[in-house]
């Protein structure tokens, strides 16, 4: 033991450096270039969105969102968001809830089932929608008798962004609720509470932060989702665009301007969407749960 | 309130947790059960709160039928191994969970509630507590509120689970003691689960010693410390010296030498014999039943713990043995062995 403290003592004044740490030059270089890819990728074009939005002016951004389109497909974005994030909220918790707190048969498969949206491309969740509803599809003839439309209107919207989206709730909870186990609950019932009241009195404040956290990042993929939303859209002006679609759209006619408008708006989303999460993340880790 | 489990079966898969269990506990009585893990204790505990059910038995409280009401409506507190406070409540909120939950022509007024709850603080010594979080307690104290939450509900049977597992061997003693004196304040009905014979034989008035799914013995903690009904608790409860013998037409043959010992009704056979480690008396080569050499000593406190050759031919028998320290053991030593007590069981 002396002897290598006294090599040390030898070596430190020499070499000038600490021994636990890199070297100076080398953390210095590290943090640059993450500094650099982050802007270059991440900063950068995110601050453009904003610059090409307001290119031409304050009253040339607010034009292009008052426009009667872009009303429109915010009206429909928010509409759909609000519908899949609600049916994704009740799914999600009962989907959890029987994950966590039941042995069943088949339970590895709903778990795998409900990653299967984020396994398939967001095209072909679209695509299954038309095979399923579409003119030649499988309910496509007993849609048409009863005067049913599905697809190229809202619901097919819907149906496809609840798709795509479903697993987001789940699976934040669904490691959350087994974490947590069944013993709350236990105690609970033998207390004399009954179903509803252990629900509401002890599971759900238990994972509300996570429940939160859940339908943030579902709200942000349903009002951004994109893929499977083109397939079913239709792409009809003013009824069926969606914020992402029309977008699209508006770029491809050359709108520059209006179009980072529209894309303005998702970007102040996902801004907005990212700060809640960080302050959610916090309370998930600070919450007592975490400790024990 | 009396308990009386008939025929309890539970299986888990291949699994028998419990085989043909037949209890019964006495009003006011604090009843231990005890088993290593696996043993079925807990299963059998949590029969009798609801939080489980048998595939065939029945459990009867007063001699009505428990098993058709749920958890909820059989009046039982159950204090639970990981205490399994509500965490996003305070310790009061925890407390007066029960009563808040009562339907609203049963539920008392919230000063009612409120008086409830400090005097269940005030039994446990935590008053002070009351507006805490659950993490922010020590282990202790957490244990201590779930007590009183479970008391709250005025339950007629109180169900412990490993209620002392989870903490540390100072605060177990202390919060032993003190559930003793509880228990002789309150006098509910109630089992505690144990796999800490110490435990069970401090505070229970009797223990139910378990092993596979089975009842092995049910007596006050004396009886099943001097007269264990089976070699499993034999050699569960209290430290023996186990020695393998053979036994026929009554002469019991450990290696190849005959003991002179009486087999106590065994059958031939192989057998075991069980000498508590307090019950031999070690005197000078040629005192005893059974002779050996001293190979490591071991001392602390009062007395000297030797590992033990054993003269038996055959193959070699090392035994571990207790002698004051005065006695002065030194390896090398040969020592008379006499056992003052002993118990043979035939092997199963």
């Amino acid at each position: 033991m002396s002897t290598i403290a006294i090599a040390t003592d030898h070596v430190l004044p020499l070499a000038q450096r600490d021994a636990r740490s890199e070297p100076r030059v080398l953390r210095f270089l590290v943090i640059a270039f993450a500094i650099t890819f982050l802007s270059v990728f991440v900063l950068l074009p995110l601050a453009l969105v904003f610059v090409t939005a307001f290119a031409k002016g304050v009253s040339a951004y607010l034009d292009a969102l008052s426009g009667s389109e872009t009303l429109s497909a915010i009206a429909l974005t928010l509409t759909t968001a609000l519908i899949s994030v609600s049916a994704n909220l009740v799914f999600g918790l009962l989907a959890a809830w029987a994950i966590a707190k039941f042995e069943f048969r088949g339970k590895t498969l709903l778990i795998t089932l409900i990653d299967l949206p984020f396994s398939v491309s967001p095209v072909i969740s679209g695509l299954v929608f038309v095979l399923l509803f579409g003119t030649q599809g499988l309910f496509g003839a007993w849609l048409q008798q009863h005067d049913l439309q599905i697809l190229f209107a809202t619901p097919g919207i819907v149906l496809a962004t609840t798709f795509v989206t479903f697993p987001f709730v789940a699976r934040e909870l669904i490691p959350l609720m087994q974490e947590q186990g069944t013993q709350e609950e236990e105690a609970a019932v033998s207390l004399g509470a009954s179903g509803l009241q252990t629900f509401f009195r002890v599971t759900v404040p238990n994972i509300k932060w996570g429940i939160l956290y859940g339908v943030l990042l579902c709200n942000a993929r349903a009002m951004g989702e994109f893929g499977a939303v083109s397939v079913v859209s239709g792409h009809i002006r003013g009824e069926t665009n969606t914020m992402p679609l029309l977008v699209e759209i508006l770029y491809n006619e050359y709108q520059l301007a209006a179009a980072f408008s529209v894309a303005s708006l998702l970007a102040l989303l996902a801004l907005v969407t990212l700060v809640a999460k960080t302050i959610l993340e916090g309370r998930l880790e600070g919450h007592p749960a975490s400790d024990d | 309130m009396t308990i009386e489990v008939r025929n309890l079966v539970k299986q888990f898969g291949a699994f028998k947790a419990l085989d043909h269990v037949n209890l019964e506990v006495q009003a006011g009585e604090l009843l231990a059960l005890l088993g290593p893990s696996g043993s079925g204790k807990t299963t059998l505990l949590r029969i009798i709160a609801g939080l489980d059910w048998p595939d065939t038995g029945s459990v009867r409280f007063d001699g009505h039928d428990a098993l058709s009401r749920g958890a909820g409506e059989r009046n039982v507190g159950f204090v639970f191994q990981h205490y399994a406070l509500f965490r996003h409540m305070t310790v009061f909120e925890n407390v007066a969970f029960g009563l808040r939950v009562q339907p609203r022509a049963e539920r008392p007024s919230e000063d009612a509630i409120r008086r409830r709850v400090k005097e269940l603080l005030d039994l446990v010594q935590l008053d002070w507590l009351s507006d805490r979080y659950p993490a922010q307690l020590s282990g202790g104290q957490r244990q201590r509120i779930a007590l009183a939450r479970a008391l709250a509900i005025e339950p007629r049977i109180l169900l412990l689970d490993e209620p002392f597992g989870a903490l540390d061997a100072k605060v177990r003693k202390e919060l032993r003691r003190w559930l003793r004196q509880l228990h002789d304040e309150i006098h509910v009905t109630s089992i505690f689960v144990t796999h800490d014979q110490e435990e069970a034989l401090e505070v229970a008035n009797r223990v139910v010693v378990m092993d596979k799914g089975r009842i092995e013995q049910i007596g006050s903690p004396g009886d099943v410390y001097d007269n264990p009904a089976s070699a499993f608790v034999h050699g569960f409860i209290g430290e023996s010296i186990v020695l393998p013998v053979h036994v026929t037409d009554g002469r019991v043959r450990l290696g190849e030498k005959t003991l002179t010992l009486e087999s106590q009704g065994s059958a031939s056979g192989p057998s075991k014999l069980f000498i508590r480690r307090h019950d031999v008396a070690v005197g000078p080569a040629g005192s005893g039943l059974l002779e050996g050499d001293v190979r490591h000593v071991r001392a602390f406190g009062p007395t000297q713990r030797a590992d033990v050759a054993l003269h038996v031919g055959g193959s070699e028998t090392v035994i571990e043995i207790d002698a004051p320290r005065d006695r002065g053991l030194k390896p090398g030593d040969v020592v008379g062995l006499q056992p003052r007590r002993f118990r043979i069981f035939a092997e199963a």
